[in-house]
C-alpha cells in the first residue's frame, strides 16, 4: 500500500489539477452569468500551441504566458460575440469553436514546428524552508512545484472572494440568475458577459499553457485530449463554486495520478479500467450533484429585454 | 461596470412625455399619449388590461424604445435609453412583475447595481443597518439577510418599496403595487407615499382599484386602447365616473345574488396537513368543506396557508395527513390531471407559473390540459385544430380577451388578458369544483366585474366554488360562508350574513372567532 500512496502521487495530483483549476474558475465566471462555454478545450488547445511557439521562438517564459492569455482573450471575446450578441444555441456553437481550436493548433503546428519538440519550460520553485519540510512529505507535496501551479491555487480563494464578496460578483450572479432583474436595476447584462465569457477565454488561455510550458514541455496535436471538457464538467461537479471546483479537480487528478503509479508499479488491473476510473468517478457524482442552488438558472439562455 | 450611483439623485421638477407612440406586432401598444408629472404630486395612471400603461411607463423607464414622440425632464429633452440611463435621472420603478433575484438575500438584492461604499468590497452589512433603519421608519418589516425566494408574495413587495425607497429616486413610477398587498399593507404604503410626496418626490401610481385611486392622487390619466382619453383632477371624481370613462360604458359595481340553493358536500378536506417551502408546517389541521351551489370565501393575510391549501387541492404539493374528497372520491395521492379529470377546476395564484406556458400560444395555451381529450383530439391523438381555434375564438370574443390572435403567444398579452384567459378555459371545462386564487388580482373593473359575473352564475348552476381571495371587498360581495386563514389553520367559518368587514380583519390577525364576538 505504502508504494502507491506515495508523496510523489499527492505531488504529482497537484501538478495535474493546475489546468483543470486555470479552466475550471474560468468557466465558473461565465456559467455564473449565465453562458455555457463549451469551447474550453479548443481554446486550451490554441493557448497551448500559441504559449510554446512563443517559447520555443523567444524562450521567454513570460512572454509565453502572455501570448496564451492573449490568444485565449480573443477566443473568449468570439465565443461571447457568437453566444451574447449572435445568441447562438450555446451547446452547438462550443462544439464549433472546440473544433476550431482543435483543427487551428493541429494545422499551425504542423506549419511551423513539425515534429514533437521540447521546450525549456517552468521549473519547480522550492519554497525556501516550507520546500524542506520531511513531516508526512509536506515539503515535496505541497512546495516543490512551477509558479503557475501556485497561481492557480492562489486563483481559487481570488475567484471566491470576487463572486461572494465584490459588486462586480454580485453583479455576475445577478445576471446569471435573473438578467430581467439586473437589467432592471441598470446592469448592462451583456457587458456583464461579454467581461466573464472573455475572462473564461484568458484562463482556458492560460491552463493550456500550464500544460504545454509548465507541466509537460512539449506541444503534439491535440495535447489536451478531452481535458477542457472535463474542466466544464467539474464546474457542475463543483456546484458553480471555486472551492468546490479545486475539490473536483484534486479527486480527478488524484485518481488520475493513482492509476499512473498503479500501472507504473505493476499492480495488476486492466488498463482500460485504470484509464476509465477518473471519467466514471466524475459521472457518478455529477448524478449526485446535480441539484445545486448555485445553479444559475438563466444558464444558456440568452437575454432579451421586454418579457 | 456601469454601477449606479443614487447618493443624489437630480431632482425632477417636471417631466413631459409627448405624443409617445409604440408598436408591437399587431398592436398599437401606446397612441400618441402625452403625459405628465410634477414634483410633490402623485399621478395615477388608469386603463383595462392592455390599455398601454405598463408599456408607456416601460418606456419612461427606457425598457422599451418609443417609435416617436420624447421625454422632457425639466424642459430638457431626454433620451432615455435603457434602465441605466433613466436610473441616473433620477427615475425609479416597481415593477408590475417582480424584478428580484430568487437566490439572493434581500439586501443583496438592493445592493445590486449600486456602489458599494467600500470600493471593490461589498458592504452587504452598511446596506442591511441602513434597511433596517429604513424599515423601521416606514413600518415595513423585512428580514435583509433572508433570501428572497423563502419570502411571500406580499413580502417580496415590501422588498422593492424598500429597494426604492433606498435609492431614494426623484421620480418613482409603481406599476400596481397593491395588487398583492392586503389592506393593511396598502395603508401602510400609502403613508410612505405620502410621505415621499411631502419630500417632494413625483410618483406614478398604477391600479384597478379605484377606491385606492381616489384616495392617493392628486391626477387621473385614464388610457383606453393605448389612447389617452383625459386627465382630470381627483378631487370631484367618483368611482363610477372614472370607472366608466376606463371602459366606455356605464358599469356594475354591486351584484344581485340569487338565494343561496346548496346541494351536497363536493369538496371535503379533513384535517390536512402539508410543509410549506420553506420545509415547515404550511398547513396545520384544516378542515373545510364546500357544497354545490355555494362559494365559500377564503380570507387571510397572504403567506398564512392559502397557496399551500390550494397546492393541496389541486394534487401539486403533497398532504402529509389528512384526507381530502372531491364528488366524494378522495383525491390525496392523486396527481393533477387525475384530480382534474375529478372535475376540479384551479385558476392559480401564480398564474405566469403553475397556470400557463408564457412561450406556448394563447389556442395551446387554451387547451393546456385537454390535449389528450374530447372534444379537441380525434381518436386519441390528432388535434382537431378547427374544433381548437373555434373554442379559442369563442372565449376570446365572451371574456373580451385582448390579443391580437389566437396564435400570439401567451407572453405579449397583458397580465389581465392572461387571466381572463386561464378562468375562460377552467370554466370551459365545466368543473365540479373550482379553486379561484385571486381571480381578479391584476384584472381591471371590466374584467373583474366580468369574471364575478361568471362566478355567480358558475355557483347558480351548482358549481362548488372556492374562493381565495386577499380582496375582502370581493369576498364580502361573492362568498355564502368566509372562513378566515392564519398561520395554517381555519381560525373560524361563519355565514356570509353574520359577520362585518372589521370582524373577518380581526380574524386574519389571529383572534379567534369567540374573541370577536
Ligand atoms: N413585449 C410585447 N410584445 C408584444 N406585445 C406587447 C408586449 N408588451 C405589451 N404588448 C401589448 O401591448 C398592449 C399594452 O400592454 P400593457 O402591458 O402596456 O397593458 P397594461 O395597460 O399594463 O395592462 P394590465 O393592466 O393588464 O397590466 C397589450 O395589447 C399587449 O398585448
Ligand atoms: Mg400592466
Amino acid at each position: 500500500m505504502n508504494e502507491i500512496f506515495t508523496a510523489s502521487v499527492f505531488a504529482s495530483a497537484i501538478r495535474l489539477a493546475t489546468p483543470y483549476i486555470f479552466a475550471g474558475l474560468g468557466e465558473t465566471f461565465s456559467q455564473r452569468s449565465g453562458v455555457l462555454n463549451l469551447g474550453v478545450d479548443g481554446i486550451m488547445l490554441m493557448g497551448a500551441f500559441t504559449g510554446f511557439y512563443a517559447v520555443y521562438i523567444t524562450e521567454n517564459l513570460l512572454i509565453g504566458v502572455l501570448v496564451a492569455m492573449l490568444t485565449g482573450l480573443v477566443m473568449g471575446l468570439a465565443v461571447a460575440f457568437i453566444s451574447v450578441t449572435l445568441k447562438a444555441e450555446q451547446g452547438i456553437s462550443g462544439i464549433g469553436v472546440y473544433l476550431f481550436g482543435l483543427g487551428l493548433s493541429e494545422l499551425l503546428f504542423q506549419k511551423l514546428i513539425g515534429t514533437p519538440k521540447s521546450v525549456d519550460g517552468f521549473t519547480a520553485i522550492y519554497i525556501p524552508g516550507l520546500s524542506d519540510i520531511q513531516f508526512l512529505g509536506i515539503g515535496e507535496i505541497f512546495f516543490k512545484h512551477n509558479l503557475l501551479v501556485y497561481v492557480a491555487f492562489a486563483l481559487v480563494p481570488v475567484s471566491a472572494y470576487v463572486l461572494n464578496r465584490t459588486p462586480l460578483g454580485l453583479m455576475i450572479r445577478a445576471v446569471g440568475q435573473n438578467p430581467q432583474a439586473a437589467d432592471a436595476m441598470g446592469i448592462n447584462v451583456a457587458r456583464v458577459r461579454y467581461f466573464t465569457v472573455t475572462l473564461g477565454g484568458v484562463m482556458s488561455g492560460l491552463a493550456g499553457a500550464s500544460l504545454s510550458i509548465a507541466l509537460l514541455k512539449v506541444f503534439q496535436q491535440n495535447l489536451t485530449s478531452g481535458m477542457g471538457f472535463i474542466a466544464v464538467a467539474l464546474v457542475y461537479f463543483g456546484g458553480w463554486r471555486p472551492f468546490g471546483i479545486l475539490a473536483g479537480a484534486m479527486l480527478f487528478s488524484f485518481v488520475n495520478a493513482l492509476q499512473l503509479q498503479i500501472s507504473g508499479i505493476g499492480v495488476d488491473i486492466p488498463a482500460e479500467f485504470a484509464v476509465m476510473a477518473p471519467y466514471v468517478i466524475t459521472i457518478i457524482t455529477l448524478i449526485f450533484a446535480s441539484k445545486r442552488t448555485e445553479k444559475p438558472t438563466a444558464l444558456t439562455k440568452p437575454f432579451e429585454r421586454g418579457e | 461596470m456601469n454601477a449606479t450611483q443614487f447618493a443624489a439623485p437630480p431632482r425632477i421638477e417636471h417631466l413631459h412625455m409627448q405624443g409617445i407612440v409604440k408598436r408591437f406586432p399587431g398592436v398599437l401598444a401606446v397612441d400618441n399619449v402625452d403625459f405628465e408629472v410634477k414634483a410633490g404630486e402623485i399621478h395615477a395612471l388608469l386603463g383595462e388590461n392592455g390599455a398601454g400603461k405598463s408599456t408607456l411607463m416601460k418606456i419612461l423607464y427606457g425598457l422599451y424604445q418609443q417609435d416617436e414622440g420624447q421625454v422632457l425632464i425639466n424642459g430638457q429633452p431626454t433620451e432615455i435609453r435603457s434602465p441605466s440611463d433613466s436610473i441616473r435621472q433620477g427615475i425609479g420603478m416597481i415593477h408590475q412583475h417582480f424584478m428580484l433575484v430568487p437566490s439572493l438575500t434581500v439586501a443583496a438584492n438592493v445592493a445590486l447595481g449600486m456602489k458599494s461604499s467600500r470600493g471593490w468590497r461589498l458592504d452587504l452589512d452598511v446596506v442591511s443597518r441602513r434597511l433596517e433603519e429604513l424599515s423601521l421608519q416606514y413600518n415595513l418589516k423585512v428580514n435583509p439577510n433572508t433570501p428572497v425566494w423563502q419570502l411571500a408574495v406580499g413580502e417580496q413587495q415590501r422588498v422593492e418599496i424598500l429597494r426604492a425607497l433606498y435609492k431614494n429616486a426623484a421620480l418613482l413610477i409603481l406599476d400596481e403595487p397593491t395588487a398583492v398587498l392586503t389592506p393593511q399593507e396598502v395603508d401602510d404604503l400609502f403613508r410612505v407615499l405620502n410621505k415621499m410626496t411631502k419630500d417632494g418626490h413625483a410618483l406614478i401610481f398604477i391600479s384597478h382599484k379605484l377606491h385606492e385611486v381616489l384616495a392617493i392622487s392628486d391626477r387621473v390619466t385614464v388610457l383606453r386602447d393605448g389612447r389617452r382619453v383625459d386627465t382630470i383632477p381627483t378631487e370631484g371624481a367618483t368611482k363610477l365616473s372614472l370607472a366608466e370613462m376606463m371602459v366606455g360604458r356605464p358599469v356594475v359595481l354591486e351584484y344581485k345574488k340569487q338565494p343561496l340553493q346548496a346541494t351536497s358536500e363536493r369538496l371535503v378536506l379533513q384535517d390536512v396537513s402539508a410543509l410549506s417551502d420553506r420545509g415547515d408546517a404550511g398547513l396545520n389541521g384544516v378542515s373545510l368543506s364546500v357544497r354545490g351551489g355555494e362559494i365559500v370565501g377564503l380570507a387571510g393575510v397572504s403567506g398564512n396557508g392559502q397557496r399551500e391549501l390550494a397546492e393541496v387541492i389541486a394534487g401539486l404539493r403533497p398532504a402529509t395527513s389528512g384526507g381530502i374528497q372531491i364528488g366524494g372520491i378522495e383525491t390525496r395521492g392523486k396527481s393533477p390531471s387525475v384530480i382534474n379529470q375529478l372535475g376540479l377546476g384551479y385558476i392559480p395564484e401564480e398564474r405566469m407559473i403553475d397556470g400557463a406556458v408564457k412561450e406556448f400560444t394563447v389556442s395551446e395555451n387554451f387547451i393546456l390540459q385537454d390535449h389528450g381529450r374530447q372534444p379537441y383530439v380525434r381518436g386519441g391523438i390528432f388535434m382537431k385544430f378547427r374544433t381548437i381555434e373555434n373554442a379559442c375564438r369563442e372565449a376570446i370574443k365572451q371574456y373580451e380577451i385582448k390579443t391580437p390572435g389566437t396564435d400570439t403567444p401567451l407572453k405579449s398579452l397583458s397580465g389581465g388578458n392572461i387571466q381572463k384567459l386561464i378562468l375562460a378555459r377552467e370554466l370551459s371545462r365545466n368543473p365540479k369544483v373550482l379553486v379561484a386564487a385571486q381571480p381578479t388580482r391584476g384584472v381591471d373593473i371590466g374584467a373583474s366585474e366580468y369574471i364575478h359575473q361568471r362566478l355567480l352564475a358558475e355557483r347558480d348552476q351548482g358549481t362548488a366554488i372556492l374562493l381565495i381571495s386577499e380582496d375582502l371587498d370581493e369576498i364580502m360581495a361573492l362568498a355564502d360562508r368566509v372562513a378566515v386563514m392564519y398561520e395554517g389553520r381555519i381560525v373560524g367559518v361563519v355565514e356570509r350574513n353574520a359577520v362585518t368587514v372589521r370582524q373577518i380583519g380581526a380574524m386574519m390577525a389571529g383572534s379567534s372567532l369567540e374573541m370577536v364576538e
